[in-house]
């Protein structure tokens, strides 16, 4: 497909079999070069952003106004009071405050990649600690609610796009109010609606399978929203491409065209978007499990923010940043493998 | 130009019937947000902080349109006098947020080359936490309060925009005209400043309108949580924290005010649309 020498066109399109068969080989062995040349370029940049995040994380700590020490006792005993140099040693000897900054730098990135963030300002225990005990539910729910989300957007796309002004214009007006709705009030509305109203689901979330369907629908609806619109432009140029013409010729049905030809290239850019897609509901938990009253590290870190406990802010911060980066570099290489037109000329 | 203008002049009547109802009730609704923001006591009913006890919690009614809160204030009064500081805060960090844009988005494009390049990851490492997690983070260093709700909405959206000037400022930086300026012998400075600034900026205007909207939902969001403009106060975020207590007994309380913001953005969003759809339209 790519574009090559013209002599180079001319001398493989008539050769016999066997040469044919070995530049075929040629070419299989300078993709797979190309590809791992590719991929080990996109790991190192991911690499080069993680060790950004961490710098910014590291200085972000140091950024709290006044004597480092003396922040965190006062955090930790919720005072605000000058402290003593006997009273400040101990906690300076803990947090390696003694050393210079660089060294400080140092043993952070150094902790960072054994899995130590830190230790919490406030409540004495490694940040990991405290994030691993309530990362597994808030990471269930933001799953699911990407399950939900790309399911309400298939069935919204595939129902709506290419169906005529009045139809293709409701459909896409309702994208941009979903993909606008702010989750504390879509949140809330829910919330009023299926659990007060109607008492389908509990008011005050569980961890069951019932209690997380509120939630994940706050974080889905406004997601799904967002990835129909850029779906939904694909899905429209999909209808008048020639596959689907020829599909309607062989006599498939309308449903037939839309779900086996022309959405799996309009769900490309939606695909594109899963680390947005994690970043997004793993941040939007923050917002529901506060509505919900859910457990999970979104609870774990506006308590923290409010208590300006840092370590355990930046922790969370920091682990969304490596998810993030980890599902686009993982979503990268997946398209390197797939992509026919990544070829070596 | 002129020409073109002429053409169109009979069309005109038409256009204004075409004139989209929903543009035309965006428009509207900015302008009333306007009228609350400068002078608030021409449209509320009441004094937004009169306590009135016996009439606390009490549904919409003809004397409280939107109803009251648990002191007995009025609803609808408190909204249009905390019109002025929401719109404040919102249009106060969508400039934080596009100034930030601006200058990180067009050093990456245009400074020096290892300038650039370190600009450039530092935008990609700064779009790799969430804006609602970057502004928390700044929060969190310079505790919560109205001024730094703008500078961290402003934050948290800037890495976005950064990436969208950088991509039009190369855009413009490898079009046809730049190359005809360059073979003309201009100087870099001259064309940066005639030529490629001018074209790749131009969107801005759409993008700013696009982002006071997404602003004010996320500064209220900050404010829902607790880690912005204290309850107090009748900032939009500030009215759904306090309410937040009521949902049983007053759900008015969240939904309304819920309902004005999401008005209000989707209003900024419209806007936007079109001027991004009109300026874009303008330049072909």
């Amino acid at each position: 497909m790519t574009l090559t020498s013209p002599s180079n066109a001319v001398s493989t399109e008539p050769t016999p079999a066997q040469t044919s068969d070995e530049g075929l080989e040629e070419r299989r062995r300078s993709r797979l070069r190309l590809i791992l040349l590719t991929i080990g370029r996109k790991l190192v940049s991911a690499i080069v952003v993680l060790w950004g995040a961490a710098t910014v994380a590291f200085f972000a700590q140091l950024a709290l106004p006044g004597d480092r020490a003396t922040v965190i006792l006062n955090i930790r005993d919720g005072q605000a009071q000058q402290r003593t140099a006997a009273e400040l040693a101990p906690i300076r000897a803990e947090y390696g405050l003694n050393h210079p900054v660089l060294v400080q730098y140092w043993d952070y990135l150094r902790g960072l990649v054994v899995g130590d963030f830190g230790t919490s300002y406030q409540q004495f225990r490694p940040v990991t600690a405290v994030i691993g005990e309530q990362l597994g539910a808030t990471v269930t729910l933001s799953l699911t609610a990407i399950l939900f989300a790309w399911v309400l957007m298939i069935v919204w796309v595939t129902l709506t796009a290419g169906r005529g002004p009045r139809v293709r214009s409701l459909g896409a007006l309702v994208d941009v109010v979903a993909a606008g709705l702010p989750a504390y009030w879509l949140g809330i509305i829910l919330l009023l609606v299926f659990a007060l109203g109607l008492r389908w689901f509990p008011v005050i979330g569980g961890t069951g399978v019932n209690g997380l369907i509120l939630p994940a629908l706050t974080l889905a609806i406004p997601l799904a929203g967002f990835m129909a619109q850029s779906t939904r432009v694909e899905f429209e140029r999909g209808l008048d491409q020639p596959f689907v013409v020829s599909a309607r010729m062989r006599g498939m049905s309308d449903t037939g065209v839309r779900l086996r030809h022309v959405l799996r290239h309009a769900t490309i850019p939606a695909v594109t978007l899963s680390g947005w897609a994690l970043g997004a509901t793993l941040s939007g938990a923050v917002i529901v499990e506060s509505i919900f009253s859910r457990p999970g590290i979104g609870s774990v870190l506006v308590a923290a923010v409010n208590a300006q406990d840092l370590p355990v802010v930046v922790g969370i911060v920091t682990l969304v940043a490596v998810f993030y980066v980890t599902v686009n570099l993982l979503v990268d290489i997946a398209y390197t493998l797939i992509d026919p037109r990544l070829k070596a000329s | 130009m002129t020409a073109i203008r002429s053409a169109t002049v009979p069309t005109r009547p038409i256009q204004l019937r075409r004139l989209p109802w929903g543009l035309f009730v965006a428009v509207l609704l900015v302008l009333l947000l306007a009228v609350a923001a400068i002078a608030p006591q021409l449209l509320a009913t009441h004094d937004p902080y009169a306590l009135d006890y016996p009439a606390a919690l009490q549904g919409p009614s003809w004397a409280h349109w939107f109803g009251t809160d648990e002191s007995g204030r009025d609803l609808y009064s408190r909204l249009v006098f905390g019109a002025g500081q929401s719109l404040l805060i919102g249009l106060g960090a969508a400039g934080v947020g596009i100034v930030l844009a601006l200058i990180l988005g067009s050093l990456a494009a245009l400074a020096v080359k290892p300038a650039a390049v370190v600009v450039d990851r530092f935008v990609e490492v700064m779009f790799a936490f969430p804006a609602l997690l970057l502004a928390l983070l700044l929060i969190a260093i310079a505790g919560p309060s109205a001024v730094t709700e703008i500078f961290a909405v402003g934050l948290g959206t800037a890495p976005g925009y950064a990436r969208m000037i950088r991509g039009q400022i190369l855009a413009a930086k490898n079009s046809g005209y730049v190359e005809a300026a360059t073979a003309l012998g201009h100087s870099r400075a001259r064309i940066v400043s005639a030529h490629i600034l001018p074209n790749a900026l131009r969107p801005l205007v759409a993008v700013f309108a696009l982002s006071v909207g997404q602003s004010i939902v996320w500064s209220s969001s900050l404010s829902f949580l607790g880690l912005g403009v204290a309850p107090p106060a009748p900032e939009w975020g500030a009215l759904l924290d306090a309410g937040r207590g009521y949902i049983i007994q007053a759900n008015w309380l969240e939904v309304i005010p819920g309902l004005v913001i999401v008005a209000v953005a989707l209003a900024a969003t419209t806007i936007g649309r079109h001027l991004q759809a009109h300026l874009e339209k303008g330049e072909k």
